[in-house]
């Protein structure tokens, strides 16, 4: 149970054999290949607006599911329940601003952002005692919980959290004061982008000068030689990393409901959870190789995007090369053991 | 849809067979000791090949066509997998993402011209005579052939699993696969026939949406049927009998929105949506989680052949 912690080249160059053979099914399926990818390359760097707002902005939640994909995997839970622990921080999110609406936007903003932590984290949680207490294994657990916290969002979109006229399947919008304040004047991109540079340093540094750090990646590297010769209990640790993962998803959910969306509705996350384990993977699972990973998924949202628009490619085109580079990672000879024996069930 | 016992029953049959086809290639192919989570993706092209194969060719055509596609889409798991020794789980969430976006692509490239969503002829429902005029669970026995199929396929698949050698080597291959190496079996060789065969009934699945129930294919037409056979398999204890009777336990559930509708009761379409979920998760954690699975699943094998 081994997976290749690639060097930056050979990341690069999957990425190249990636696009190559996306192009190669766009030919075949009857595209103008040299059309889409000038619109894409446009929709992703053309102009400082197309940098700012469209490829960052999409980096932001990107970059930070991916470090808790990276944060997971790392010791050993193969969590692949981001997507709903981003629905779950964005939900709570939600209704902690509406809720706070009256107080001064920095109560405001720290109250959306302490709720979003704590709905990411509950979700984690209830996948972590579905283990511990009833041994329902991870990965199944965090992709029900998935469809659950999607269709939850549904409900509550159209029941408790609906907006006033009750015409619409989304929240109410959210006050000024619950909005993440943005970066550069007139661009789309918002505070969260900070939120989520600071998460890949935090992250960099307790993994590489933490004893925290240091015992979740020995659990994932060998839980059973991490418990006998380094007296760790693999499984406080699994759960601890679990929920914080959930937690770091949440902020996303947080940053895309108060910083982007100002709202809450179905289809708020376009399969981010799932893009972000490649996200995570190809990055190497170190944060800084995740960061990077996440401006390039994000280019590559933000050039479907706009590739829809104006070639008419449906933008689910951006998860096949995503699936081709998960893919391509994966053959690569393996170096890292990614999830002990017991943890792939 | 009224609220009929007989029509619920109709119903409830319905909706178990897609997923009850996938949960019994699931089955097979995690009795050999490999997590398939691709089939979702698998059933979904799947769907669509056997759209496209039915406009041209007839409905039988189209299920062909599906079952060909998922052995396709597994065959490129088989080879990540098996070949490359990847990490199961998450080959098998690429291989998804990879058919999910494929489908919609070729969707889109094939159809966004048309302006009316273009349908074709769907399977007969085949009257078993006798049984198909008792009331109630009668529509029970008034299914297309897929629903037969299916039935069918676990009856083969238990006899297969519990009666032959063929069966012995594949449950080895999931409890010990170093054992069977030593007996001169090559459980690389039978993981990759096992995964080809998840493909297959993934594959007769997704068509079966298509062929046998709507008549059209639209985005993600799999809607997570392909991760719902996957839980249906661990809820069934990992055996013929125990898939079949989680698939129908999904079917009632799923046909319990059907009265949720009907009865125009106060229980949100959404929470009824979410119900399948929730029931499988309680169910897995009532049945001891994974402790029925086979010892070694989801572990890549310790050396090529």
């Amino acid at each position: 149970m081994r997976v290749a912690l690639p060097r930056a080249g050979v990341s690069i160059l999957l990425v190249l054999v990636a696009v190559g053979v996306a192009a190669v099914v766009l030919n075949l399926a009857g595209f103008d290949v040299a059309r889409v990818g000038d619109a894409a390359w446009r929709g992703a760097f053309g102009s400082t607006s197309a940098i700012v707002s469209a490829t960052l902005k999409r980096a932001t939640p990107l970059a930070l599911l991916g470090i808790a994909v990276a944060v997971a995997f790392r010791a050993g839970v193969l969590n692949i329940g981001a997507d709903g622990q981003f629905l779950a921080g964005a939900t709570a999110s939600v209704a902690a601003t509406l809720f706070l609406a009256d107080f001064p936007p920095p109560v405001v903003l720290c109250g959306g952002l302490l709720a979003g932590i704590a709905g990411g984290a509950s979700w984690a949680a209830l996948a972590a005692w579905l283990r511990t207490r009833f041994a329902v294994p991870e990965v199944v657990s965090t992709l029900l919980l998935n469809f659950v916290a999607a269709n939850l969002v549904g409900y509550l979109v159209r029941g408790p959290l609906q907006e006033p006229t009750h015409s619409y399947p989304q929240s109410a919008v959210l006050p000024a004061a619950g909005r993440l304040p943005q970066l550069v004047v007139g661009e789309r991109l918002h505070l969260g982008f900070v939120f989520a540079v600071v998460a890949c340093v935090a992250a960099a540094w307790i993994f590489d000068r933490t004893a925290a750090g240091f015992r979740a990646r020995a659990v994932g590297l060998n839980a059973r030689a991490a418990e006998s010769a380094g007296g760790v209990s693999a499984n406080h640790v699994r759960t601890l990393a679990l929920i914080i993962s959930g937690g770091i998803a949440g902020v996303a959910g947080f940053g895309e409901a108060n910083g982007v969306t100002y709202a809450l509705y179905e289809g708020l996350s376009p399969g981010y959870g799932y893009t972000a384990i490649a996200v995570a993977l190809l990055g190497g699972l170190r944060p800084a190789g995740v960061g990077a990973a996440a401006v390039f998924f994000g280019a590559l949202g933000a050039g479907a995007d706009a590739v829809q628009r104006d070639a008419g490619v449906p933008a689910e085109m951006a998860s096949v090369v995503a699936a081709l580079v998960i893919l391509g990672l994966l053959m690569l000879p393996a170096g890292h053991r990614l999830v002990g024996e017991e943890g792939a069930r | 849809m009224s609220g009929l016992p007989s029509d619920l029953v109709d119903a409830a049959i319905r909706a178990a067979t897609p997923i009850g086809l996938a949960a019994i290639g699931e089955l097979i192919v995690e009795r050999s000791g490999v997590l398939n989570i691709g089939i979702e993706g698998a059933m979904c092209l799947a769907a669509l090949a056997s759209f496209i194969a039915a406009s041209a060719a007839g409905p039988s055509a189209g299920l062909a066509a599906g079952a060909i596609t998922g052995v396709i889409v597994t065959g490129l798991f088989a080879l990540v997998v098996v070949r490359f020794r990847a990490q199961q789980v998450l080959a098998g969430t690429a291989i998804s993402m990879l058919a999910l976006g494929l489908s919609a692509t070729l969707n889109h490239a094939l159809y966004s011209t048309t302006l009316e969503t273009p349908h074709v002829a769907t399977l007969p429902a085949l009257r078993i005579p006798g049984l198909a005029a008792i009331p109630v669970i009668g529509p029970a026995f008034a299914q297309p052939f897929p629903t037969y199929l299916f039935y069918g396929a676990g009856l083969g698949v238990a006899w297969f699993l519990y009666r032959t050698i063929g069966g012995l080597s594949l449950r080895a291959a999931g409890e010990d696969p170093g054992a069977l190496r030593t007996v001169g079996k090559r459980p690389a060789a039978i993981q990759t026939a096992a995964i080809m065969a998840s493909g297959l009934f993934a594959g007769l699945g997704g068509a079966t949406l298509v062929v046998a129930q709507a008549g059209t294919f639209t985005d993600n037409m799999s809607a997570g049927r392909g991760f719902i056979a996957i839980a249906v398999v661990a809820l069934g204890r990992w055996t013929p009998a125990g898939v079949i009777l989680g698939s129908l336990l999904f079917g009632i559930a799923s046909s319990l929105q059907f009265v949720v509708q009907a009865s125009g009761t106060t229980i949100p379409y959404n929470l009824a949506l979410a119900t399948p979920y929730v029931l499988t998760l309680l169910a897995l954690a009532l049945l001891g989680g994974s402790r029925a699975a086979p010892a070694s699943l989801g572990r890549s094998l310790d050396a090529p052949g």
